[in-house]
């Protein structure tokens, strides 16, 4: 499933228009991508927790060439699924 | 302070013109859409924000740290969650 098939799906669901639908969706996704680009973890009970790691940078080498290279630090969100979510896929 | 779901139920209100009820609902309920298609084990892609697959772990010999006990972890089916590039980007302070 895509972002426009969940759109369709919540309309149809909701009764509401697709318009409307579309509004909530981006809404909920840009919301929780702009805590995790402030770094604020996100927690929604029985989905899931989203928190940002940092990893450091370090120096390493180009495994062909032997070439040393640095390798820049970098922050990647990490998503922890929630019970009600894990039992369900799970089943 | 962590983003929970009452506050993307109450910034969904003035963001999108909602009441309070419509909100909750709405919410609610796109939650639950996402959880009814992973529990299918279909996958859920949302561009820009990234992609959640149901991958299936083969059983395994375990063991439990604490009392040394050695187990059998049972074949299951689990969540996870690639952030999308755009997304990582952002996070890094990149433009894509």
């Amino acid at each position: 499933m895509n972002k426009s098939q969940l759109i369709e799906a919540l309309a149809k669901a909701e009764n509401i228009t697709l318009k409307k639908a579309e509004m909530v969706v981006n809404a909920l996704f840009e919301n929780m991508a702009e805590a995790l680009v402030q770094q604020e973890r996100i927690e929604i009970r029985g989905f899931g927790s989203f928190k940002v790691k940092e990893y450091s940078g370090y120096k390493g080498r180009n495994p062909k060439t032997g070439e040393l290279i640095k390798v820049d630090g970098k922050r990647l969100p990490f998503f922890k699924v929630g019970k009600e979510m894990r039992d369900r896929v799970d089943r | 302070m962590a983003l929970t779901k009452e506050k993307l139920i109450s910034r969904m209100q003035t963001q999108v013109g909602l009441n309070k009820q419509e909100s909750r609902t709405a919410v609610e309920r796109v939650l639950d859409l996402m959880k009814e298609t992973l529990a299918r084990g279909d996958d859920l892609l949302i561009s820009g924000f990234g992609k959640f697959s149901v991958r299936q772990k083969n059983a395994r010999r375990g063991r439990n740290p604490q009392t040394r006990e050695n187990l059998i972890l049972r074949a299951r089916k689990v969540v996870v969650f690639k952030t999308s590039g755009v997304l990582r980007n952002r996070i890094n302070g990149l433009r894509d």
